[in-house]
């Protein structure tokens, strides 16, 4: 026994050594990157960020130089505070603030460089630049930033900030005060914009002094500038848009129907693109992010979903032409509305009855499409299978679901299907009656501005749209193959011409008569739709908002349009007015008739919009006399 | 007469194959946690790795003149190196050299020596010396206390040289006592009192004294036959609640701030997040750097001279106590496994070669040096890998040092050369 005490401890010494060795680097120290490795300092080198241009080549984001000042605290040589003053006038914050600065820097690391007072002015370099020796511990380190060339389509361009710590979570590729694209196309072709970081493997001492290159050099990379893009928004009819919805909300989305390239994708109120770069980014950017009134981040163009109105009734007389259950000829009377047994379901304005397919486009009969509608409904002999087919046919066009483009935020929109109803209502405890909302665009049915430009698109493509897209070319690379093939819809060809023409005499002699433009055929149609927000819980309803959809000119359409203002009265009030305008803007490249500009660029749609937020009772709907603006400026 | 010749030069291969492996691979991670910047001529005195080789060929010729002497030498001669070791260690009262707050060396020229790491052999030889007389017998407690005192002279020196890691060594030749006819209660006892001493920072006196009467209380109750007297229980319930009280007390007013802290995040008593965090910057650098450096090798390492952590002096001290974690950077799993592999082959080998022993000299002086490298490779690579509060020993053959290698190399072939003569006894 005597003898085996020393040889057994030994031996359980050598196995207890063993399992931890096993346990430390077999079990923990499986993998070995030399990413993770702390002995090993990665120094990044930044490519150039790729820029941006237009669909004419119009440079609209470049780069800039930016100086951030940076400290690292433990190599501070401590400075009085007569020092402290001067550095701080130099930096131009007070004392306290660099106090605070200092203290936020030693907390988050006293050894690691933290950013002090970033993107300083190029003057403000020039003179600190001069005197930084004689501040130890505190450097200057030059970056890039993003400069824009433009001050519109702050919506499309987005813009970048610093990456969140959920950013590098997904992606490793980030580190800790990196910038990342955080909305528009910044976000949407991020990677290919950003390019490769270099890196410089550099070993470093415990003190965290640098020794030299790892293995001379091995593994260093370097770094792969960004490519740059071209965007298919057309610049100039972009600030056009910008210009005729100041003063309103909404959005317009214009597309080049033959290859759903979207020319300008407007939302109102918009920004400065040039407010979120620089020194007072942070501050500007809480100030949009946190005016929940006017929204002036919520792309309206893409994410404003809202009954369509009676540009749907273009899609429902489509449907019924396809299922074969309306004749264009087919008539329809019309009592100022659409009555059940003696039961009004929907009215209507006035206008001469009986009516076919084209004067129920032209005329926007409210009844006329009650009676088509129901009869596609009707056609099946379960009202929910009626429902699938119509959804189906809707469907097709890209609506009711996110049209998978390459834009960061968007909305699905809605189409609602049988099983809709069935949870709505019970199973079968519903028919056509119930839901003839639909057949003008409201109750169920919701759309975004974009959807319908695309709706608009597909019909004036004659029944296939492309995906509306915002790439129009990358630098040595192809774009996305989805772009470039055509999505059919359900709808024979033969079908649209009759749907067209009806459109087409909207403007002749139909809801939008005064907004021909000479020259041009245009189709369209006019949407008026009702809305409802809370005010202090009680469902109030609010000014109609204004819709307009078109395309033109009618064969071959070049320009394909949705244009939405909220609580704008009517179709043609606004909307109406300024599609006409992005139109010939567009296809003409000049704007004719300048009173109308003049109308929209001098009515503004403020006062309505303050109406909820009084406190007092307002009307709505009834106003004739709209705000004016007397001194408007058309450039800013 | 050519057999009787042989005979008389039977050295043990296997332990002079394993010495030379130890060395040769301490060497190569020596050379990597000292070399800065490229090697150009490896004979290079100014660096540690030249001084090394000088070393190593040094320990060569210091094995030929052990090997030469004649083995009935150091049973005669015990009593002196003996005593020359104790006086060297006294002379550095007066002659000493302080380096690292502690006086332990001595200066001639640019060089140092360290009497302590030659006095183990010298102690060791001299515990064989007296336990293998004739006379004594370790069941007394007469020479049990003689046999005592001969190891806590050295021991007290180093530790009033404030070297208190190679105080800790002395305790191996518990083994030694043990093996020798120690009586049984001693390991019992001392088996205990680690067990109550351990329990009394973890859980506090009073939990320690409660689970002590219980353990006392069932023993009691279960031997019904050879009851001792009740009287005699409780005496030593007593005796435990004085002893855990006694080492609450040392470790809060005894133990210095650094030694408290090292104990305290081994057996991790502080619960307060804020304070363990400013006593691990304090205390446990050396440790997190140590064990992340082992961690870092995976498998199969990085490569020779390839350590990153290495290369960067992340882990203080690498070229002397935390050398292990060099081995576990650069050479990984495998590399390491073959240390530990090599250190249990060795000391398993010279306690065969111990209990093999005719002379009980042999076997005693066998028995210590296996006890000697068993504690030195315990504590060392126990403290590197953070399985045992830190203590600065160092690790044989790999850790850096003259003093070091020649003090390891003298206590191993000492014994190769008794274990030569085994053959001539009788």
């Amino acid at each position: 026994m005597r003898k085996l005490l020393l040889l057994s401890t030994t031996i359980l010494v050598g196995l207890v050594f063993l399992a931890r060795l096993f346990y430390l680097q077999v079990y923990h120290g499986a993998s070995y990157s030399i990413l993770e490795d702390t002995a090993i300092r990665k120094e990044y080198n930044y490519p150039k960020r790729g820029y941006v241009y237009d669909r004419n080549g119009k440079l609209l984001v470049a780069n800039q130089p930016s100086y951030d000042v940076m400290v690292i605290p433990r190599e501070i040589e401590p400075l009085d505070s007569l020092e402290i003053r001067e550095f701080c006038d130099l930096l131009g914050i007070d004392v306290d603030t660099y106090e605070e600065k200092l203290q936020k820097a030693i907390n988050y690391s006293p050894r690691l460089p933290s950013p002090f007072v970033p993107q300083l002015s190029k003057e403000d370099y020039a003179v600190l630049q001069e005197v930084m020796w004689k501040y130890e511990g505190f450097y200057i380190q030059k970056r890039s930033m993003r400069a824009y060339q433009t001050n519109i389509g702050a919506n499309v361009l987005g813009d970048l900030g610093e990456v969140g710590q959920r950013d590098i979570n997904r992606d490793s590729y980030y580190k800790m005060g990196d910038l990342i694209g955080k909305q528009g196309i910044e976000k949407s072709y991020e990677k290919t914009l950003r390019g490769t970081k270099g890196i410089n493997f550099i070993q470093k001492d415990r003190f965290n002094k640098n020794i030299g290159p790892y293995k001379n050099g091995l593994y260093d990379t370097l770094p792969k500038p960004g490519k740059d893009i071209t965007i298919t928004i057309d610049s100039e009819l972009q600030a056009y848009g910008e210009l005729l919805m100041k003063h309103k909300r909404g959005g317009i989305v214009a597309l080049e129907p033959s290859s759903g390239e979207i020319l300008a994708m407007v939302t109102g109120p918009s920004y400065n693109p040039n407010l979120l770069v620089g020194r007072e980014r942070n501050k500007n950017f809480s100030r949009l992010f946190r005016d929940t009134i006017n929204m002036p981040t919520y792309d309206r163009g893409l994410q404003a979903q809202y009954p369509p109105g009676s540009p749907f009734k273009v899609i429902n007389a489509l449907i019924a032409l396809q299922e074969g259950v309306v004749d264009t000829n087919d008539r329809f009377s019309c009592r100022m509305g659409y009555y059940y047994g003696s039961r009004k379901l929907t009215g209507c304005h006035h206008h001469k009855s009986p009516v076919n397919m084209n004067q129920g486009i032209s005329q926007s009969c409210n009844a006329y499409f009650v009676n088509v509608y129901r009869r596609i409904i009707e056609k099946y002999d379960d009202a929910g299978d009626g429902v699938n087919v119509w959804a189906n046919h809707a469907k097709s066009f890209g609506l009711g679901d996110f049209l998978n483009n390459d834009l960061p935020v968007g909305r699905p929109g809605r189409i609602p299907d049988g099983d809709y109803y069935d949870r709505a209502y019970g199973d079968d405890r519903w028919a056509s009656t119930y839901i003839v909302s639909n057949a003008i665009g409201q109750g169920e049915v919701e759309a975004t501005p974009i959807q319908l430009a695309n709706m608009a698109a597909a019909i004036g493509n004659r029944g296939y749209y492309y995906t509306p897209h915002i790439i129009k070319d990358i630098e040595g690379d192809t774009i996305p193959s989805k772009f470039k093939l055509p999505k059919y819809t359900s709808i024979d060809k033969e079908h649209f011409e009759p749907v067209i023409q009806g459109m087409f005499d909207v403007y002749n002699e139909g809801t939008a008569s005064t907004l021909r433009i000479p020259g041009i055929d245009i189709c369209g149609k006019t949407g008026t739709a009702e809305n409802f927000i809370k005010i202090d819980g009680v469902k109030t309803q609010l000014t109609d908002h204004s819709i307009f959809v078109a395309f033109a000119p009618k064969d071959n359409p070049t320009i394909a349009i949705a244009v939405f203002v909220e609580n704008g009265y009517w179709g043609s009030r606004f909307a109406g007015k300024m599609a006409s305008l992005m139109i010939e803007k567009y296809i003409k490249g000049e704007t004719t008739r300048k009173d109308l500009e003049k109308w929209i660029f001098t009515h503004s749609l403020e006062n309505e919009y303050a109406k909820p937020y009084s406190g007092e009772p307002f009307k709505i709907n009834g106003e004739t006399q709209l705000q004016v603006i007397e001194n408007y400026a058309t450039i800013d | 007469m050519y057999r009787e010749n042989q005979r008389r030069f039977q050295f043990d291969w296997i332990i002079i194959l394993l010495y030379v492996l130890l060395v040769a691979f301490g060497y190569l991670n020596i050379l990597s946690a000292s070399h800065v910047g490229e090697i150009t001529n490896y004979f290079d005195t100014s660096q540690l790795y030249g001084k090394q080789l000088i070393f190593m060929g040094l320990s060569l010729i210091l094995i030929i003149l052990i090997l030469s002497l004649e083995a009935k030498f150091y049973e005669r001669f015990a009593s002196i190196i003996y005593l020359i070791a104790i006086l060297a260690l006294l002379g550095l009262f007066i002659f000493g050299k302080e380096i690292n707050g502690a006086r332990s060396w001595y200066g001639i020229g640019s060089m140092t020596i360290q009497p302590s790491e030659f006095a183990k052999f010298a102690t060791a030889l001299a515990v064989a010396k007296y336990i293998s007389d004739i006379q004594t017998n370790m069941k007394t407690l007469k020479d049990q206390l003689r046999v005592a005192a001969i190891i806590v002279i050295p021991a007290l020196l180093i530790l009033l040289q404030n070297d208190a890691g190679s105080t800790i060594v002395y305790l191996a030749f518990f083994f030694v006592f043990y093996r020798e006819g120690l009586q049984q209660v001693y390991l019992v006892v001392a088996l205990s009192l680690i067990f109550l001493a351990v329990l009394s920072l973890k859980l506090g006196v009073t939990i320690t004294v409660l689970i002590a009467a219980a353990v006392l209380l069932s023993r009691y109750l279960l031997r019904r036959k050879k009851r001792s007297s009740v009287l005699q229980y409780i005496l030593v319930l007593l005796l435990a609640i004085g002893f855990s009280f006694g080492v609450k007390l040392f470790y809060q007013h005894v133990l210095k701030p650094h030694q408290q802290n090292r104990i305290s995040l081994w057996l991790r008593l502080e619960k307060d997040p804020i304070k363990l965090e400013k006593m691990k910057k304090a205390e446990a650098y050396n440790l997190i750097q140590s064990e992340q450096a082992i961690s870092s090798g995976g498998i199969t390492g990085k490569g020779f001279l390839q350590g990153t952590r290495t290369t960067g002096k992340f882990v203080p001290e690498q070229e002397t106590d935390y050398i292990f974690s060099t081995v576990g950077e650069e050479w990984g799993f495998l590399g390491s496994s073959f240390v530990v592999i090599l250190f249990v082959a060795l000391i398993i080998r010279i306690l065969y070669l111990a209990e093999a022993q005719k002379s009980q000299f042999s076997r005693v002086y066998g028995y210590g040096v296996a006890s000697i490298f068993f504690l030195h490779f315990t504590i060392n690579i126990g403290m590197v890998m953070g399985l045992i509060p830190t203590v600065g020993i160092p690790l044989p053959f790999f850790s850096y040092g003259g003093s070091g290698l020649w003090g390891f190399t003298i206590l191993l072939f000492i014994f190769v050369k008794l274990d030569s003569n085994k053959i001539n006894e009788w």
